[in-house]
C-alpha cells in the first residue's frame, strides 16, 4: 500500500511539473505584467527597471522556481480581468463542475451498467440489438450535438427544463454553492448532466458489453454455472464484479475526456463552471486563469486516477497482495 | 476450446482489396455507409463546382437575404436550404464547410498513421529501453485526452498569435494540433502487430539471409500490419472531423468567415432561440451522417478483417 | 464465409452405475470435454445437443429448463475442471464460492455453511483451512486451487463426479496425490466418477470401466484393466504403445502418426482410417458397428471380420 501510494505520489509529482512548466511558460510568454500593471506612457527604461525589480530579466529556470513556489502556496497570480487571485475565482466555480460531472457520471453508471450487461447476457434479445444500434449512432453524435438538441427539444419547443444558468443555488460550509438542494438549481442540473451522460453512454455501454461477453466465454463462469447457482448470481456477482476492472481503468482513462466535455457542455448551457470560465478566460488572453484553470484540472486529474486505482484495487484482489508483497 | 485463429490474417495485399471489396457488396449496410463516404468525399472535391453560390464572391453575403428558411418551408427556390443570419446560402456554405472539415480530417490523420507507424515499428522492432520508453509516453498521452491537450494549445495558440494572425493560420493549426494528439493508438497497434509478426518464420528467414532491419521493417512486415491501420484509420478520420467540429463549436478553430462545418453549427446556435432551427440543425446533420458513415464503415472492417470480433 | 453445422458427437452411448467409477479417454478434440460438459447440459454457445438423452435415474436432463437443472448442478452432479488457474473466480474468496454453493441449494445459514466448507477443505487435506477460506485464488498454488475445486465438489455429496482432465494442468507429483484424493473420496462416499483424460496410465490407477473416444465416437469399451492389458481396436494400441512406460527407456515414443481430424475435416467411414494400419477399402466407405470381442465392446471391421472368421471356422469344425 505504502509503496503503491509513493509511486502514485511520484507520478503525480510529474505529471503536475508537465503542467505546471506550461502553465507557466503560457504566463511567461503571453502575459506581460508589466504592461498589465502599466500604461503606454511608461518609457523603456523604467519598464526595463521595474522588470529587473519584478525578477522578469532573470533565467527561465529561475524564474520557474518562483512561479512553482508561489504555486505550491496556492499562489497563481492575480487573474486580469477579475482583479482576485486567479486560484480564488477557479475554485468558486469548482462546485458547479464538479456537480455537474458528478450527477452525469452517476447516470451513466446507473444506466449503462444494466444496459451493458443486458446486451451481454442476451444479445440475441431485440432490446438489445436495439441497445446496440441506439448506442452505435449515439458514438456518432458529437457530445455538442446532443447538448444542442436537448436544448432545441427539452427547451425551445417543449419549454420543460431551462437551458442556461445554474440556477438557485444555497451555500453550504460557506463555500460550497449546491444547486443540488432545491427545484430550481436541479431543473437547471438537468439538461447539462443529461448531454454529458449521453455523450459519454454509449463507450460504456459497449464497454460493458464487451468485456462481459469475454467474461461470460471464461472457465470461473462455466464452473459456476456446474455448481448449479442462479442466473441472476452468476451475472451480477461471478461476471459483473470482473467485468468492471477493464470498465474502471478505462473510466480513468475518460477522465480527460469528461474534462473536455465539461468545457463543451459549460459552454453551451453557459453553466458558470470552470470550463465555461476558461474559455472566458481565452477569449479575454486572462493569462493567469488559464494558466491556473490548468494547474487545478492537473490536480483534479492526478486525484481522480488515484481514486480510480484505489477502487481498481478495491475490486481485484491480486492488486492488494502485489502492494502487501512489496 | 474456441477456435484458435490468428489475430490478424495476412493475405496477400492484392487480395486483400478483393477480400474487402467482395465483402462490401455482401453487405448492405457496409456498402450504404461506402456510397456515402465517396459521396461526401465528391462533394468535397468538387464544391467549387456543385455550390450553386461563389463563396468567395463578395456580393455572396447579403444580409438583406438572411434567416430565410429552407425551400419547402418558404417556398423560395432560391435558396434550397434557405441561409443563414448573414444572408449566405445554407447549400453552398455547407458544401464549403464539408470540404474544409474533410479535408482537416484526413490531413490530421496523415499525420497521426505517419507518426504512428514510425514510433510504433519502432518500438516494437527495437524493443527494449526504446519501447519502454516511446510506450510511455503513448501512455501519458492517451490518459490525457487528446481533446483537453486540442483545446489547450488551441487556447494557447490563439492567445500567442493574436486572434486575428491565429484565423488566418487557423486549418494548418487545427491540422497539426490534431494530426499530433492520437498517434499512439496507431503506434500501440504497429506496435503490437509487429511484435506478433517478429514470431513469424519469414522475418527469422529475412533475417538470416541478411537483410537489413529497416528492410524487413519496410517491406515485410509493414505490409502485414495494414489491416487494423485501415481500420483505424477510417474510424480516425470520423473522430479527427468531430474534434475539428468540437474545438470550431468552442471558437478555437476555423473562423466565421471561413467555416467548416463546426463553425457553421457554433454560428447558427446563437439564432435557434429565434426560431431559425435550419441554420444549426442542417449543418449538425450533414456532421453526424458523416460521421455515422465512417464510424458504420469502421465497425465493419475490423468485424470483417478480424475474424476473433464477437459475431451476433 | 457460410456457417456449416458440424457434429462433435455422434451416436455416443453409455450408462453409468451407482458408486462406478468410468473413465473417458482419447486424444485432444475427440470430444471427451463435449461429452463430459452435455451430460449437465453445459454446452458453451455456439453448440448445442441436436438428439438424445440423458438420464438421470429416469429423470431427463436435455428437455429440463435452467431452474431444473440448477437443482441437478452442483447438487447430483458437480464438476471439476482441466485447469484449476481458470476455475476459480478472481475476485470471491475461496470461502465466498463454497459457500454459495451450499447456499444456493439448501437453507443452512451462513454460518453453518461454513463450517461445511471448512470440513470440506479439512477432508482434501489441506493445511489450516480457516485461513484459506478468507483468501483469494491467487494466494494459493494450482494444486491447491484443484483441492479446492474437489471440496467445493464435495460440498452437497454429489451422486456423479465429473471430472475433466483434472491433473492435467497440474505438476507430475501433484498429479498422483489429487488422482489419489479423488479416488479415496469417491470410494468412501460412494461417489460415481467419471474421469475424463487422454491419459491411459492415469485411468488405470482410478476407473473400473473404460470408454475409448476417437472422433466424437466411442471406439471402444470395457473394463479398465482388460482394455490396458488386450487393446483392441487399433486407436487404443496406438494409444498404449505411445504411454511412455511401455516403451523401453531409450527407444522412441510409438506415436500414433497424423493427428486428430478437425471437426471439418472428419473422413467419411470409419473417422480412424487415415491413421489406421490396417485400414481397408471398406473403412473408408462403411461405418463399423460395435460388437462384443470377448475382452470389449469395439467398433472395427477388422475385430468384426476375426470374430466372424473364428465363428465361421467353429461351425466348419463341429
Ligand atoms: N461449444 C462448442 N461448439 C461447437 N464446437 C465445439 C464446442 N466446444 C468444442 N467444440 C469442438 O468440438 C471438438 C471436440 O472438443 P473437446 O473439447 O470435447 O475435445 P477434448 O477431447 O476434450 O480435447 P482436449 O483433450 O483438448 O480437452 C473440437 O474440435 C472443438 O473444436
Ligand atoms: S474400422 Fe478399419 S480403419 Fe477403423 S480402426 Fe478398424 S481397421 Fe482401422
Ligand atoms: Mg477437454
Amino acid at each position: 500500500m505504502l509503496i503503491f501510494l509513493l509511486r502514485r505520489l511520484l507520478q503525480a509529482c510529474f505529471v503536475m511539473i508537465i503542467i505546471s512548466v506550461i502553465s507557466f511558460s503560457i504566463q511567461d510568454k503571453l502575459g506581460d505584467p508589466v504592461q498589465q500593471m502599466v500604461g503606454m506612457t511608461v518609457s523603456p527604461e523604467e519598464r526595463n527597471q521595474l522588470r529587473n525589480e519584478l525578477g522578469l530579466n532573470d533565467g527561465f529556470l529561475v524564474q520557474y522556481w518562483r512561479f512553482a513556489k508561489g504555486a505550491v502556496h496556492g499562489d497563481l497570480g492575480t487573474s486580469y480581468y477579475y482583479k482576485e487571485p486567479a486560484l480564488d475565482v477557479i475554485l468558486e466555480k469548482l462546485p458547479a463542475t464538479l456537480e455537474l460531472a458528478f450527477c452525469a457520471i452517476l447516470i451513466v453508471i446507473l444506466i449503462a451498467t444494466p444496459c451493458g450487461v443486458l446486451a451481454a447476457i442476451k444479445p440475441k434479445h431485440i432490446l438489445s440489438r436495439l441497445l446496440m444500434l441506439i448506442s452505435s449512432i449515439g458514438l456518432s453524435v458529437p457530445i455538442f450535438i446532443v447538448a444542442i438538441l436537448m436544448v432545441y427539444i427539452f427547451s425551445i419547443e417543449l419549454n420543460i427544463a431551462p437551458s442556461f444558468g445554474r440556477g438557485q443555488t444555497t451555500e453550504f460550509f460557506g463555500f460550497w454553492e449546491s444547486g443540488l438542494f432545491n427545484k430550481d438549481g436541479l431543473s437547471h442540473l438537468l439538461l447539462p448532466s443529461l448531454s454529458l451522460s449521453i455523450a459519454l453512454m454509449p463507450i460504456f455501454v459497449r464497454l460493458i458489453r464487451a468485456e462481459m461477453m469475454d467474461v461470460l466465454q471464461s472457465e470461473y463462469i462455466r464452473f459456476a454455472w456446474s455448481k448449479g447457482l442462479s442466473a441472476r448470481r452468476i451475472y451480477f456477482i461471478h461476471a459483473l464484479k470482473n467485468t468492471m476492472l477493464p470498465v474502471i481503468t478505462v473510466g480513468g482513462i475518460q477522465a480527460g475526456t469528461l474534462v473536455a466535455y465539461t468545457i463543451l457542455t459549460e459552454t453551451i448551457f453557459q453553466w458558470p463552471g470552470m470550463g465555461f470560465l476558461f474559455m472566458d478566460a481565452v477569449s479575454r488572453v486572462d493569462t493567469p486563469l488559464v494558466s491556473a484553470y490548468l494547474i487545478v484540472v492537473g490536480g483534479i486529474f492526478v486525484i481522480t486516477n488515484t481514486f480510480v486505482d484505489l477502487i481498481y484495487g478495491l475490486f481485484n484482489p491480486t492488486v492488494r497482495l502485489a502492494s502487501h508483497g512489496l | 476450446m474456441k477456435p484458435i485463429k490468428k489475430d490478424l490474417i495476412h493475405p496477400i495485399p492484392g487480395s486483400r482489396w478483393n477480400h474487402i471489396l467482395s465483402g462490401v457488396v455482401g453487405d448492405k449496410l457496409a456498402m450504404l455507409a461506402l456510397i456515402i463516404f465517396v459521396f461526401y468525399c465528391l462533394i468535397a472535391l468538387l464544391a467549387p463546382l456543385v455550390a450553386p453560390y461563389d463563396v468567395s464572391d463578395p456580393a455572396f453575403m447579403d444580409l438583406m437575404n438572411s434567416e430565410i428558411p429552407p425551400s419547402w418551408i418558404s417556398g423560395n427556390s432560391q435558396f434550397l436550404l434557405g441561409t443563414d443570419a448573414q444572408g449566405r446560402d445554407l447549400l453552398s456554405v455547407i458544401l464549403y464547410g464539408t470540404r474544409l472539415s474533410l479535408t482537416i480530417g484526413i490531413c490530421a490523420v496523415l499525420i497521426q498513421v505517419t507518426l504512428g507507424i514510425c514510433i510504433g515499428l519502432v518500438a516494437g522492432y527495437l524493443g527494449g529501453r526504446i519501447d519502454n520508453f516511446l510506450m510511455r509516453c503513448a501512455d501519458i498521452q492517451l490518459s490525457f485526452s487528446n481533446m483537453m491537450v486540442a483545446i489547450v494549445f488551441l487556447a494557447i495558440f490563439q492567445s500567442l498569435f493574436g486572434m486575428a494572425r491565429y484565423q488566418q493560420l487557423a486549418m494548418i493549426i487545427l491540422i497539426l494540433v490534431i494530426g499530433l494528439t492520437e498517434w499512439p493508438l496507431f503506434a500501440r497497434t504497429i506496435r503490437a502487430s509487429v511484435l506478433a509478426e517478429k514470431q513469424q518464420e519469414y522475418v527469422d528467414a529475412a533475417r538470416v539471409m541478411g537483410i537489413s532491419s529497416k528492410r524487413i521493417m519496410f517491406r515485410h512486415i509493414l505490409p502485414n500490419t495494414l489491416s487494423p491501420i485501415l481500420v483505424i484509420f477510417t474510424v480516425q478520420i470520423a473522430n479527427a472531423i468531430v474534434a475539428e467540429a468540437a474545438l470550431s463549436f468552442l471558437g478555437l478553430g476555423m473562423p466565421a468567415t471561413e467555416p467548416s462545418l463546426g463553425s457553421l453549427i457554433s454560428e447558427g446556435f446563437a439564432y435557434m432561440f429565434a426560431g431559425s432551427w435550419w441554420i444549426c440543425v442542417i449543418p449538425s446533420i450533414t456532421l453526424i451522417i458523416l460521421i455515422l458513415a465512417m464510424n458504420l464503415l469502421g465497425d465493419w472492417l475490423r468485424d470483417h478483417l478480424n475474424p476473433r470480433a464477437y459475431k451476433d | 464465409m457460410k456457417k456449416r453445422e458440424l457434429a462433435a458427437l455422434i451416436d455416443v452411448s453409455f450408462t453409468l452405475n451407482r458408486g462406478e467409477r468410468i473413465a473417458i479417454v482419447g486424444e485432444s478434440g475427440a470430444g471427451k470435454s463435449i461429452l463430459g460438459f452435455s451430460i449437465v447440459n453445459l454446452i458453451s454457445k455456439p453448440g448445442y445437443i441436436e438428439s438424445g438423452s440423458i438420464k438421470l435415474e429416469n429423470k431427463e436432463l436435455t428437455t429440463m429448463n435452467l431452474r431444473q437443472l440448477q437443482e441437478v448442478r452442483g447438487k447430483r452432479i458437480a464438476m471439476i475442471f482441466q485447469d484449476p488457474m481458470m476455475t476459480l473466480n478472481p475476485v470471491l474468496t475461496i470461502g465466498n464460492q463454497l459457500v454459495e454453493t451450499i447456499r444456493s441449494h439448501t437453507n443452512i445459514s451462513y454460518k453453518d455453511a461454513r463450517n461445511i466448507a471448512i470440513e470440506k477443505l479439512h477432508n482434501v487435506q489441506i493445511a489450516s483451512p480457516e485461513k484459506r477460506f478468507d483468501q483469494y485464488p491467487h494466494e494459493l498454488s494450482g494444486g491447491m486451487r484443484q483441492r479446492v475445486i474437489i471440496a467445493s465438489v464435495l460440498l452437497l455429496n454429489p451422486d456423479i463426479i465429473i471430472a475433466d482432465e483434472p491433473t492435467t494442468a497440474l505438476d507430475v507429483t501433484i498429479q498422483a496425490e489429487i488422482l489419489q484424493l479423488l479416488l479415496t473420496i469417491c470410494q468412501d462416499n460412494g461417489v460415481a466418477l467419471v474421469l475424463i483424460s487422454h491419459d491411459l496410465g492415469v485411468v488405470s490407477k482410478v476407473a473400473e470401466r473404460t470408454l475409448v473416444m476417437y472422433a466424437g465416437h466411442i471406439v471402444e469399451e470395457g473394463p479398465t484393466l482388460e482394455i490396458i492389458n488386450d487393446p483392441q481396436h487399433p486407436y487404443t494400441q496406438g494409444l498404449l504403445n505411445a504411454l511412455p512406460q511401455m516403451t523401453i527407456p531409450g527407444q522412441r515414443l510409438n506415436q500414433i502418426q497424423g493427428s486428430m481430424p478437425s471437426l471439418a475435416e472428419r473422413p467419411s467411414g470409419c473417422a480412424f482410417h487415415p491413421r489406421c494400419p490396417y485400414a481397408t477399402q471398406k473403412c473408408k466407405q462403411e461405418q463399423p458397428q460395435f460388437i462384443y470381442s470377448g475382452v470389449s465392446s469395439v467398433a472395427c471391421f477388422i475385430i468384426e471380420d476375426m470374430l466372424n472368421e473364428f465363428t465361421d471356422t467353429d461351425k466348419e469344425a463341429l
